[in-house]
Formats: C-alpha cells, structure tokens, sequence
C-alpha cells in the first residue's frame, strides 16, 4: 500500500534532503488519517455488533426479558414490552433497520440504556464509576513493566550467558508462559492465606470505605493500596515478555554499524549504550505496545474478579455471569473503544519517537 | 514406514539438542499419557467421605482430600482429557483457518488480499477474551465441541497474519518461480512447494495455539460460564474460588493440584515451542 514511502528515502541521498522533506511531512499527515479513519472504522464495526449482538443472538436476551417479566409477574406483555424498550432505549415496534438507529442516536446522546439488575442506574454512570480504576491500574503497571523490562533487558543482553542471563531468562519464560489469573490466584493462596504477609480481605475493592477522593497522602496510599495486587499480577506476567523483546531487539542493535563507529570514535561505552543502542533498540517495542494494551485489558475481567477489585473487568464478569445484558453490551463496546483509542495513541506515539515510521506508513 | 521412525528418531535427537525445550517435550508426552491412558488405570472416586474432609497426601491419597473427603489424585487424573480435548480442536481449527486464508491471501493479492486483511486488523484490535465472555453470556456452553468451535473461531487472527508473511516471503524463492513457470497451478504451489516448507512453523502455530485455547478455556470455566459438569482442572480451580476454599488453609492441596497442573503444561508447551524453532531454525541453534 504505502511501502514505496521507505524505498523512496531509502535511495535518496543527503543531496536531495530538502526536496523529500515535503512529499514526506505530507506522506505523515496521511498517515495519521488513514491510522485515525481506521479506528474510526474500528470502532463503528464494534458498536453496529453489540447492536446485532443483543438482537440477532439465539439467546435473544430483549425476548427473554419480556417473557420473564409476563410469566413471573404476570405484567400483560405489551407493558413488559415497553419496559425492556425503555431498559436498551430501543423503539422495539420499529423495524430492525430504524431500531439500529435509534441505537446509534442515544448512543450519541450518552445514553446506552439502564441495567435490568439496578433498575433506573444508566449504563454510562456504572461506567463512569469503574472504568478509571481500570485504566489507571492497566496504564500504572504498563509503564513500569515496560521500564523495567527495557532495563533488565539491556542489562542481560550486555551480559549474554552470564548466570544472571539463565536465570532471569527462565523466571521471564515461565512468568509469561503461566495464565496471569493463575499467578493471581497463587498470590492470593500464599502471600494472603497460607504465609499470611498480606491482608487480602482489605485489599479489596478500589478504596477503603469512607475514603472520600482528594489530594491527600492518605488518599493515594488508599488508592495504591487497593490497587497493589492487580499491578503486581499484572507487572509480574508482562515484564517477562518486555524483557526477552529487548533483549533481542539490544543484541541485534549491538551489531548495527553506527554503533561500531560510535566504538571508534571513542566515545563512553556509557554514552553508546544508553543513546546509541537502548534508544534505537527500544524503538520497536513500541509497536508491541498496542498489542499488549488490548491483552491486559482483555484479562482485566479475571484479574480484577480474582481480587475483587472494582474495576471495568469486574463489571463485565459480573454482568455476564448475571445476564445483564444492557450492561454487557455497554462495557463490551467501552473496553474495545478504550483498546482502540489506546492503540491509536501508541501508534502515534512510535511515529514520534521514530522518525522512519513518519515515512513509511501503516507497516 | 522405517522412513518414518528414522524421521522421528531424527527430530528426537534435534530435539535434544536443547534440555529446556526437550525437557518441556518430554513433559507435553507426560501430560497427554497421564491425561489420556491414566483414568483406565486410576477409577474415579466420588463417594463423599465426611471423616477425611481436607486431609494432608497419604499413600492412599497421593494429593490428600478435598472439601467432600474425595481424592485429590483420581480428580487431577481425570480432570486433564476433556480440557486437552477442547484446547486440540480449538488449536486444529484456528491453525487450519489462519493457513488457509493466509496462504490464499498471500497467493491471491490484490482485493481479496485487503479485504481478508483489513478483517483480521479489525478482530486483532477486539480484545479476544471479553469478546469471548460476552459471546459465552449468549450461547450455551454445554457442549464441549461448540466450546472449542468458538474458541478456534475467535483465535485465527494472529497466526492468519504470520502465516501471510511466510507465505509471502516463500513466494518469492526459486523454486516456487521456477513451479509457476511449468505453470504447475495454484494449487499445486501451495500444497506441493510451499505448505511442505512451512510445516515446521505450522507445528509451533498449532502449539501456540493451544496455549491460547487452554488459557480462554480455563478463563471462561474460572468465571463459571461454561457449565460443564464434568470435573476439569478449571472447574477444580472455579468451585475452590467459588466456595472460598483458596482462603481456607487447609485447601493449599486441593487447589494446588490443578492449578500446577496448567500452569506446567503451558510451561512445557512454550519451551516445546522455543524447542522447536531452534530445531527447524539452524541459524539459532549454538545459541545456547
């Protein structure tokens, strides 16, 4: 589609630099917006499913609805009717094309219906309510297994067959290797009950009850506090990967020409390996970066469940597990909007941390 | 058929080239001995048994007692077939879509090739387990073979992006040219020249691919969304959760048991895999 963009500055020389300079800011600018119409795309497929999800599935949940609430409280169906209606905010009289607008427009409008558990609580307000603990926990633990696996990655790469390298190797294999809700589960069997270090029953949840948000010291010790065990399963898992990336992205780094040069021309080996090699080996891990958003997110439900953390994960398990479809559906949608948003985001991110990428496009 | 045992003898003494990934071989072997041929041998016993409730290994119980007083053994022993089961028919599927459509496409180009990809681009951004949570809310899990259905259904786009790759990259060798130009057919390309060449890489997809089935599967099984009644390692690991035996001291055994059962054979599969790729790849072997 657009690999010819790389070619193209590849053959080019120093002479014409000035020249290719504008074709290629231009080249950028498109590239941001087929990567923006792309998500864009995304994210209309994944709200026009959950709409055809809740209608077209065997297990029509609306029907289902509507039968429940005539033969348990005998309510005459054409008032059951109006009130599974009104739950998914959806004219059900209508056609199935002109319900999927209907759709559309209360969810421009900010609204997705309310749940049929706590009826009269909107769908958006219970996500308002949980989603930021997700995306903090998430965002939290992604930035600190990246640095750390970045920094151990380095270190064993520079010290390649040492003692140091099997060791952290193997921890990282099998760390990565095991399901991430089974090392939760692990922790919760011997750091909370069998060596009893930590107290896992008032761990729970996303604050300490009565802990009012503010910008105190106690507030955030609450806030961590709460959050230690989901970021802590979610470091532990993910470092691992991190690790080995940046390791064979350092030794491939190590061989390039330029940083045989910059050994020739004498410059600090600390200098080399900070500048020369471990900013241009960790360039391409950003690319994983998107892939792994979506991952952790995507385990949210479990991790957070396991710990009884109040975070999106924890809705969407619970929802399901009590057929609460309105809310099914509207956390469904949330965390794959977050996931795109997230990837735009670290795609934009790479395109700035490396210049190639401005030229040459999607790939 | 001696063609055959020099051919395994072959990739046996490959194998052994790397003690990690050999040792993780041998204990894939293990887990599908144990999981297949064990409950002909091990009877499984039901019988609640109040007086032994929560009893530490014995030589009658290898792994002690569970809540009931029933054999933590007999339970691992036949808690593995159906889980195996599910996660090799998933893997089967999603590696036969991700080879078929990655080959076509690769092969094919031009519209089809954009249209298959911008499919897999799109599944790839949906995160995989929730979609799979809310599919489960719908569709009635009971049945072991719709699980795996579902399961492979969700797990090609991966694989199907990586298979496109290597096919693209094949294309262009010499040999492949020099098949189009006897004008030997697409089919025969595929089948004949290219796909014998990517077996090796098929067999470590197939391998990933089960790791990604037994970790969806035991996911929705912890959450208790697919009703199998039947005891499996992950219903093991759902009622000690959702019976609060994992915050109970004694239970260290009874939910040990399952959850290292999993735990080792993904282990074992992904050093099978890294196994694997320094076997077909000499440029990494000597490596290590």
């Amino acid at each position: 589609m657009s690999r010819t963009g790389v070619s193209g500055t590849a053959t080019g020389g120093a002479s014409n630099f000035v020249v290719k300079l504008r074709p290629a800011r231009r080249r950028y600018s498109t590239y941001l917006l087929r990567r923006l119409g792309k998500a864009i795309i995304t994210i209309f497929v994944i709200i026009s499913l959950t709409f055809f999800l809740i209608r077209l599935m065997p297990g029509n949940p609306v029907q289902i609805y509507i039968n429940q609430l005539v033969a348990q409280y005998g309510i005459p169906y054409e008032d059951a009717k109006n009130q599974a209606a009104a739950l998914f905010s959806i004219d059900l009289d209508a056609p199935l094309y002109l319900q999927y607008f209907d759709f559309l427009g209360a969810l421009i409008r900010g609204d997705l219906g309310e749940s049929f558990l706590s009826k009269g609580t909107p769908v958006v307000s219970i996500i308002k309510k949980f989603l930021p603990w997700t995306l903090f926990s998430v965002g939290i633990s992604l930035c600190i297994s990246f640095m750390l696996g970045v920094f151990l990655g380095m270190m064993i790469a520079y010290r390649r067959e040492s003692m140091m390298d099997h060791v952290l190797t193997g921890i990282a294999s099998a760390f990565s290797s095991i399901p991430n809700y089974l090392i939760a589960i692990l922790i919760v069997v011997f750091l909370g009950v069998q060596w009893g270090i930590l107290p896992i029953h008032s761990m729970r949840g996303s604050l300490s009850p009565g802990m009012k948000p503010s910008f105190s010291l106690a507030f955030i010790k609450d806030v961590l506090f709460h959050a230690f065990l989901p970021i802590l399963t979610y470091v532990l898992t993910t470092t691992g990967g991190w690790m080995l990336a940046m390791k064979g992205s350092t030794l491939s780094t190590m061989e390039e020409d330029y940083v045989t040069v910059a050994h020739a021309r004498g410059l600090k080996t600390g200098r080399i390996t900070t500048a020369y090699v471990g900013r241009n080996a960790s360039l391409p891990l950003f690319t994983q970066l998107a892939v792994s958003i979506g991952f952790i997110v995507g385990g949210s439900a479990l991790i957070e469940s396991i710990f009884v953390y109040q975070g999106i994960g924890a809705v969407l398990a619970n929802s399901i597990a009590q057929r609460d479809y309105p809310v099914m559906q509207g956390v469904f949608m949330i965390i794959t909007m977050s996931v795109v948003v997230a990837n735009l985001l670290a795609d934009f991110l790479y395109s700035k941390l490396d210049p190639r990428i401005q030229l040459g496009g999607g790939e | 058929m001696k063609d055959l045992f020099g051919g395994i003898f072959q990739i046996l003494k490959l194998l052994s080239r790397n003690r990690v990934g050999f040792l993780g071989f041998l204990m894939v072997v293990f887990f599908i001995l144990f999981s297949y041929i064990g409950p002909y041998f091990i009877p499984l016993d039901t019988s609640a048994d109040i007086g032994m409730i929560y009893h530490p290994p014995s030589l009658a119980h290898p792994l002690g007692t569970d809540h009931q007083g029933r054999d933590i053994f007999s339970q691992i022993v036949h808690g593995g077939r159906e889980l195996l089961t599910v996660a090799f028919i998933a893997a089967a599927i999603s590696t036969f879509i991700a080879i078929t459509f990655g080959s076509l496409t690769a092969f094919a180009g031009g519209l089809f090739d954009s249209l298959i990809m911008s499919v897999t681009d799109l599944f790839l951004t949906i995160p995989r387990f929730p979609l799979l949570l809310v599919l489960a809310g719908f569709i009635k899990l009971n049945n072991p073979i719709f699980l795996s259905l579902l399961l492979g259904l969700l797990a090609w786009p991966t694989l199907l992006r990586a298979v496109r790759a290597q096919v693209l990259s094949l294309k262009q060798r010499d040999y492949v040219e020099a098949a189009r130009a006897l004008d030997l057919g697409t089919a025969h390309i595929l089948f004949a020249e290219v796909l014998p060449n990517m077996m090796t890489y098929i067999i470590i997809s197939f391998t990933l691919a089960v790791t990604y089935a037994i970790y969806d599967q035991v996911g929705l099984v912890l959450l208790g969304l697919v009703p199998l009644a039947t005891n499996n390692w992950g219903v093991m690991i759902n009622l000690a959760w959702v019976r609060g035996a994992i915050f109970f001291k004694d239970s260290l055994w009874y939910i040990l048991s399952p959850v290292a059962m999993i735990a080792l054979f993904q282990l074992s599969l992904v050093s099978l895999t890294r196994s694997l790729e320094e076997v077909f790849n000499p440029r990494l072997r000597g490596s290590h």
